[in-house]
């Protein structure tokens, strides 16, 4: 009943979301050795190890991972497969690029976005963008290849002290390459684990009004997120959106600002804790969903939201 | 070079669906169904790319039931130029699903397959990357801008913290994210050309699949609900029940 669960990291550190994955794999109920392919990425290993419930962790350290091009994990992870039942990584954009592959190579079917562990074989993942949740077992004697919603499991603590195995690298199947990458810089908690979440909608009406969130989101020690209007009409990148088809967040807190609350946004933020809508229109449909509902122009609550908290010391 | 778009007929985006009472599935009855979002993307990404010159003939690809034929002359009619139905269920699992556009991609030899990143009614995110394996393909997912040049496929990717680009030896496999591009809409004279151009009809068997489904769904539930909130008058009331009620700041 041996599980290999993927690390996710960018060759220094270790992302949150591991941790909670392996929670979810440790409730399938075998031994759980963790994979971290990488390049120049002991560091990642050695934070593995100290995740409470690990019992191993596999490095690969190699250029051809550096990236972690879904190619050449997917072959890794293939030839590693046959020692496990099953594969599990979060289910994030690096685990949702090359979780699929490898299932397809053990020919079994995959179990994307799993919120919850019902049983070893049993699973629920929300479907229709979090409007129904359909239960699926996998069949008896097949393998298990597993994506994880890291934001629907508790963290694993770094209590552990698993021991560290070098392999080597897996055949690179050669039909990609890594050519460059953009990534935004922020002194920000990162949106995917942070406590407090602060989004901006269509409503913010530029980017430069995203400023005024980020005095906010500063005050609250707080991640910035955006609905997808935002993201296309060139106020934020990409990565900040949040939604069905952008990243999930459960923070404690999250702030919809200027945001109506379409099924496919709320599918991305209707876990966390608690919502605060601010918006003008008092039949948008974020209030319902929304804790504490402020009915306001934006441009005046926003800056009086910063002044108050200023205030109060925050 | 040829594109093939395989495109899945789904619940539209704007239907509020609702759970069966006796949780085996979602009612399906008398809903509006559409081409997935990110599949019209693809057709358009396809159709540019012909307008270019660099694609010869773009091919829809669709697996369902009878209906998706509805689907087919809808990407028809955008202006790819024939279609292949494979009549099936409507809930064929992405690996079946991989497997039979596997079956087409060698009958047909296409150098570039344009999929969604994601249906929107399974939610699932796996057809593309896993027909890229099967193929022995190299994939560029969440797609936001894709050029051919010099025999290679470079695609930039939206990823966790911004952008990513790789190139790809072809054939290769593609999927969409939203800000590719913009779909755009069938004008009445496309429609009316579109009802004569070709939908050949094919089944799983024709590729040598087995279309049943490896999963069994044991129900279907309705998500928890969240209970309705209240509204504050001002923002000084909604520090105070943050920082007092909620206790979350
Ligand atoms: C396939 C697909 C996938 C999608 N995926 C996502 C996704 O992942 N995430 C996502 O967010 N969306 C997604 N969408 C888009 C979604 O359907 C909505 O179009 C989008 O969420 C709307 O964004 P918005 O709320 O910012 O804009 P709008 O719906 O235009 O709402 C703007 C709100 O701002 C308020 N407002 C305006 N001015 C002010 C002011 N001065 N003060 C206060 N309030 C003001 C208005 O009352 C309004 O409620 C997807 C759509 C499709 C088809
Ligand atoms: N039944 C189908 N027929 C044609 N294409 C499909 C079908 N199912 C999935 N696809 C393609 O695969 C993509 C991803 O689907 P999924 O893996 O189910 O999220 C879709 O956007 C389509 O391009």
């Amino acid at each position: 009943m041996a599980v290999l669960l993927i690390a996710e990291h960018d060759n220094t550190s270790l992302k949150d979301s591991t941790a909670k994955a392996l929670s979810a794999a440790a409730a399938l109920g075998g031994p759980v050795d963790i994979l971290v392919a990488g390049h120049n990425a002991k560091g990642v290993a050695a934070a593995a190890a100290k995740l409470a419930g690990a019992s191993k962790v596999l490095l690969a350290d190699d250029a051809q991972y550096a990236h972690q091009l879904a190619e050449t994990m997917a072959s890794l992870i293939v030839e590693l497969a046959g020692k496990y039942d099953s594969i599990v990584s979060p289910a994030s954009v690096s685990g949702k690029n090359f979780m699929p592959r490898v299932a397809a190579a053990l020919d079994v079917a995959q179990v994307s976005e799993v919120v919850s562990v019902d049983a070893a074989d049993t699973f629920t993942r929300p479907i229709y963008a979090g409007n129904a949740m359909q239960q699926v077992q996998v069949p008896a004697g097949s393998k298990k290849v597993l994506t994880v919603r890291a934001t629907a499991f508790k963290a694993a603590e770094a209590s552990g002290a698993a021991p560290i195995e070098t392999i080597g690298a897996a055949a690179n199947p050669g039909v990609s390459q890594f050519v460059r990458e953009e990534l935004s810089k922020s002194e920000r908690p990162e949106l995917a684990g942070a406590r407090v979440v602060v989004s901006g909608g269509r409503g913010m009406q530029s980017g430069e009004n995203f400023q005024m969130l980020e005095k906010v989101a500063d005050r609250l020690k707080a991640a910035v997120g955006a609905s997808r209007a935002a993201v296309d009409a060139g106020f934020v990148p990409n990565d900040y959106q949040v939604g069905q088809t952008g990243k999930v967040v459960a923070p404690e807190l999250y702030i919809a600002v200027g945001i109506s609350g379409a099924i496919q946004h709320l599918a991305g933020m209707k876990d966390s804790k608690v919502i605060v809508a601010i918006n003008k229109d008092e039949e948008a449909p974020i209030f319902q969903v929304a804790d504490y509902g402020l009915v306001a122009d934006l441009f005046k609550a926003v800056p009086e939201l910063d002044d108050e908290l200023k205030s109060k010391g925050y | 070079m040829k594109v093939l778009v395989p495109i899945k007929r789904v619940v539209d985006y704007n239907v509020k669906i609702r759970v069966k009472a006796d949780q085996s599935g979602v009612d399906l009855a008398n809903v509006k169904m559409s081409m997935n979002p990110f599949d019209e993307i693809g057709v358009e990404e396809a159709i540019r790319l012909k307008e270019k010159g660099v694609a010869t003939e773009v091919v829809a690809v669709s697996i369902g039931p009878k209906e998706t034929q509805e689907t087919i002359r809808t990407a028809l009619a955008m202006g790819a130029d024939r279609g292949i139905l494979v009549t099936a269920p409507a809930d064929v699992e992405p690996l079946s699903v991989a497997k039979i556009l596997a079956g087409i991609a060698k009958a047909e030899g296409p150098q570039l397959i344009i999929l969604g990143k994601q249906a929107i009614d399974d939610d699932c995110n796996q057809t593309g990357q896993m027909l890229a394996q099967l193929l022995g393909w190299a994939q560029g997912t969440f797609a936001s801008k894709v050029v051919i040049e010099g025999g290679k496929a470079e695609v930039t990717r939206e990823v966790d913290g911004g952008l990513q680009t790789v190139s790809l030896a072809l054939p290769a496999i593609v999927t969409t994210d939203l800000r590719l591009n913009e779909p755009r809409y069938a004008s009445l004279p496309n429609i009316m050309k579109a009802k004569k151009k070709p939908i050949d009809e094919k089944t799983p068997q024709d590729y040598g699949v087995d279309a049943a489904p490896r999963l069994k769904v044991l129900k279907v539930s309705e998500p928890a609900k969240r209970k309705g909130g209240v509204k504050v008058k001002t923002v000084q009331e909604l520090v105070e029940k943050l920082k007092n009620e909620a206790g979350v700041i």
